[in-house]
């Protein structure tokens, strides 16, 4: 049943990727996006990671795309066709390919108990938290407790992502309107 | 999107429902999948659904750009000074046990107060990226 759903959910991730690729129209790209974290998010129900599975959902298939559509909004929403056939890239990008599938053979197999992280850090966690009489959501202790720093760091790239979205988007702009230069940015396209 | 019906009153309708469980993840992310990251991000996709349906005027009532702005940096601070009292205590810092004389309570008031913190700055953060990309489509 499992490998079914995941068989279903990976063909269709398939699927969308190659209709991102093929797609002229940001606007349809934008959709397509929002659908293929709606996938991820599924698969990732699937892989019992319900938390990551929350959170793709809310921002890459909530959030992004109503910043994505708000973007389109701000640049025009066509892609320049193609200037030419890009042979080097396509050549650039497929033996990426073929070295990272190649360095996979050397990955232990997908949710074989003898991985290396199931071997060391995973059991020492969970012992330790047994032992300190943690709350029974281990994901919580290792990110509120053991790595409570590795936490406020977080947060504090998060505080700091946003600041400078703000001073990009918002700064820029005030310093147009004052030289009379508020145009609508990506008019002439 | 102001005149659709289905719309305005689907989205009222479900618009405490996604608050509320974006408190449930918090509070229960001792026992259950997620946290602030999760909660937070789930109370900013709920705000803009609401801008999206009722537009950004409304949702400025709801999340003022003023108050939001502030809760950027002060969920950070929220975090830090989380830390602060297992320091008075002679503990380590951001030692949660100090918080209540049963040690496990203590521990998970110290995450609730210190997940808090993280709530608060990445709703407002993304709240915040929100309004600054309307308000440049607009502008």
């Amino acid at each position: 049943m499992e490998l079914a759903i995941n068989a279903v959910l990976l063909t269709l991730l398939v699927a969308i990727s190659l209709g991102i690729i093929r797609q002229r129209s940001l606007f349809g790209v934008v959709l397509l996006a929002g659908a293929y974290s709606f996938l991820i998010a599924s698969i990732l129900i699937v892989l019992d990671a319900v938390d990551v599975a929350m959170t793709e959902a809310a921002v890459g298939a909530g959030i992004s795309t109503v910043v994505l559509l708000a973007t389109l909004h701000l640049t025009g929403s066509m892609e320049y066709p193609k200037p030419r056939p890009a042979v080097l890239p396509l050549f650039v990008c497929a033996v990426t390919g073929v070295a990272l599938i190649w360095g996979t053979w050397d990955l232990p197999g997908f949710g074989v108990a003898v991985a290396p992280i199931h071997q060391a850090t995973v059991p020492e966690y969970l012992r330790v938290a047994e032992a300190h009489l943690i709350a029974p959501n281990v994901v919580t202790a290792v990110l509120a407790d053991y790595r409570g720093y590795d936490t406020m760091g977080e947060t504090t790239v998060v505080f700091t992502a946003g600041i400078g979205v703000m001073l990009l988007l918002r700064g820029r702009r005030k310093v147009g309107a004052d030289a009379g230069l508020d145009a609508k940015p990506g008019a002439k396209t | 999107m102001k005149q659709d019906v289905i719309l305005r009153v689907g989205v009222k309708t479900v618009f405490p429902f996604i608050l509320m469980f974006a408190l449930y993840v918090h509070f229960h992310g001792d026992y259950g999948p997620g946290g602030g990251f999760q909660a937070g991000v789930i109370i900013a996709a709920g705000i803009i659904l609401y801008a999206l349906v009722f537009g950004s005027a409304a949702a400025k009532r709801v999340a003022p750009v003023a108050v939001v702005e502030r809760l950027v940096p002060a969920g950070v601070l929220i975090y830090v000074f989380g830390g602060i009292p297992g320091l008075f205590a002679g503990k380590r810092f951001l030692d949660y046990t100090v918080y209540a004389q049963d040690p496990l309570h203590g521990h998970e008031w110290g995450v609730f107060i210190v997940e808090g913190g993280v709530i608060v700055t990445v709703a407002a953060t993304m709240i915040a990226i929100f309004y600054a990309f309307g308000d440049r489509a607009r502008g």
